[in-house]
């Protein structure tokens, strides 16, 4: 059994505002291995945005065990986090290549290398060609591949993606799934992926954690034994339709 | 049609309505029969500006010093407020609430104070100025360096970065319409300003012009001092209208 890259056991976070206390995540125990693209799937209130920011350090824990990074898999917390958002949040004024370089602005990479690497990103996620461009002239979702261009830039082991495809319309949805599919398979990251869609965390998973609300907890989590290439004809399959069922069952909708 | 086809377009029909209302004005005069005290021609208008003793280049010289000064150091001091504002924020909790309790105070009913404490000239006026286009711009500045989207603060934060990279990358640039929007409101305020000043207590400028010209019923060059007021006002406007356009990208501008 090879060490897993992230580990979480029991880990417990309570929120406090006035009056009474707010149990955002309990009983979070899970593995995630190098390589990985784990999609944490709920309704709202769940905790998984919250155990997202666990995961990129910006929120502290109550109690149980975090820990990011092997003996082979180094994790530098600084340097091995990338994040994408709902929103692709780019800076309007800045063209679409500085805004990809951003975070190696921010971690004082050498400014040469990382352009041409920016520029081979932008290649990767289907942006050649829009590099000098500004973001208004980009869709919402060419904008959000230059989120995730973004997001791979300063060569991060872990990404970090909260409702990435939520505020896009359902054909571009399914469209950015395989492009995303493709660009961890090219990449070669690990991904934790937030989603509140069933379907895509599914089709995107190698591993699907549930998470329920009210009181929030970890209901399951398993392994998606569908191979890759993921296509969009194994949504059909018996399989799938077993694993999406699994789901409906904890959420309480079946 | 081509952008740059429509953009001709759009300036011909602006000028086009300029000229309408000069017609217009011309028309009323002649046909209306109307006295020249009570509204001269375009023409009587113009010829105002041969009189050597209205002084109209020194009078614009004075009333722009006035303008502009005001202007540039409102600017430079509500940016500045604004930023200390931002850096140090029980500043801003105890400070904000009191410009804006001061923001009430109608700024023209402290010209009189404002002799009584700096006399009468160029340097109250500026201050005139500089009182009534200052809280647009600290106030504005301040909301734009507050906007900041929590995600993006989120982003930062995962790479460690420092609060100076923060306000550079993406706090100062995201404010800059903001403080833009500020700015073309005090140009026109700054105008309004140094013209009470002047109004008030003065003994140079278009506006004590306007005074003297008043008592000899030369309504021809009142008309004049108006326009060129007005010009002045466009240019200011037209220069930070010019800056923003270099600096803040098209889709990021405020409207």
């Amino acid at each position: 059994m090879p060490e897993p890259f992230i580990h979480l056991a029991g880990v417990q976070k309570v929120y406090r505002t006035r009056g009474a206390d707010f149990l955002a995540v309990s009983e979070a125990t899970f593995d995630i291995e190098a390589g990985e693209l784990a999609a944490l799937v709920g309704p709202s209130g769940c905790g998984k945005t919250t155990l997202l920011k666990i995961l990129a350090g910006l929120h502290r824990w109550d109690r149980g065990e975090v820990t990011i990074g092997s003996r082979t898999q180094l994790f530098d917390p600084a340097r091995d986090i990338g994040m994408v958002f709902q929103q692709p949040l780019l800076l309007k004024w800045r063209r679409i290549i500085d805004n990809v370089l951003l975070p190696t602005e921010i971690l004082g990479l050498p400014m040469t290398q990382s352009r041409a690497r920016a520029r081979e990103l932008l290649a990767l996620v289907g942006l050649r060609g829009s590099e000098e461009k500004f973001p208004y002239e980009l869709s919402g979702g060419m904008q959000q591949r230059a989120a995730i261009a973004r997001a791979l830039i300063h060569d991060p082991k872990l990404i970090l993606m909260d409702e990435p495809f939520g505020a896009l319309d359902a054909l571009t949805r399914e469209k950015m799934n395989l492009e995303l599919l493709r660009i961890w398979q090219e990449a070669r990251k690990t991904i934790v992926f937030v989603t509140h869609g069933i379907t895509e965390a599914v089709f995107l998973g190698t591993r699907v954690i549930v998470l329920t609300a009210g009181p929030a907890r970890m209901a399951d989590n398993f392994a998606v034994e569908l191979p890759h290439p993921r296509t969009l004809d194994m949504k059909t399959g018996e399989k799938f339709g077993a694993y999406t069922r699994r789901i409906y069952r904890l959420l309480g909708m079946e | 049609m081509g952008a740059s086809s429509q953009a001709v377009q759009r300036y011909g029909l602006a000028v086009l309505s300029h000229l309408a209302l000069v017609l217009a004005w011309y028309l009323f005069v002649k046909l209306g029969d109307v006295p020249k005290f009570v509204m001269p021609s375009p023409y009587e208008t113009i010829q105002a500006l041969l009189v050597p003793n209205y002084r109209w280049l020194e009078n614009i010289a004075v009333t722009s010093t006035e303008i502009f000064a005001g202007y540039i150091v409102a600017v430079a001091f509500g940016i500045g407020v604004a930023l200390l504002f931002s850096w140090f924020r029980p500043l801003e909790m105890v400070v904000m609430p009191l410009l804006v309790s001061l923001n009430m105070i109608p700024k023209v009913a402290l010209g009189p104070l404002i002799i009584v404490w700096f006399k009468y000239g160029v340097g109250p006026n500026a201050l005139m100025a500089f009182a009534i286009c200052f809280f647009p711009i600290v106030l504005t500045t301040a909301r734009g360096l507050r906007e900041v989207e929590p995600d993006l603060l989120d982003l930062v934060r995962t790479l460690k970065g420092s609060r100076w990279q923060l306000f550079t990358k993406i706090q100062l640039p995201g404010a800059l319409p903001y403080i833009f929007s500020g700015m073309k409101v005090a140009a026109i305020l700054a105008v309004a300003g140094a013209i009470v000043g002047e109004f008030l207590g003065s003994d140079r400028g278009l506006g004590y012009l306007m005074l003297q010209v008043q008592v000899t019923l030369d309504t021809a060059a009142m008309f004049m001092a108006v326009i060129l007021i007005t010009l002045i006002g466009m240019v200011l406007y037209g220069l930070v209208l010019g800056l923003e356009r270099m600096l803040v990208v098209r889709d990021a501008r405020l409207q």
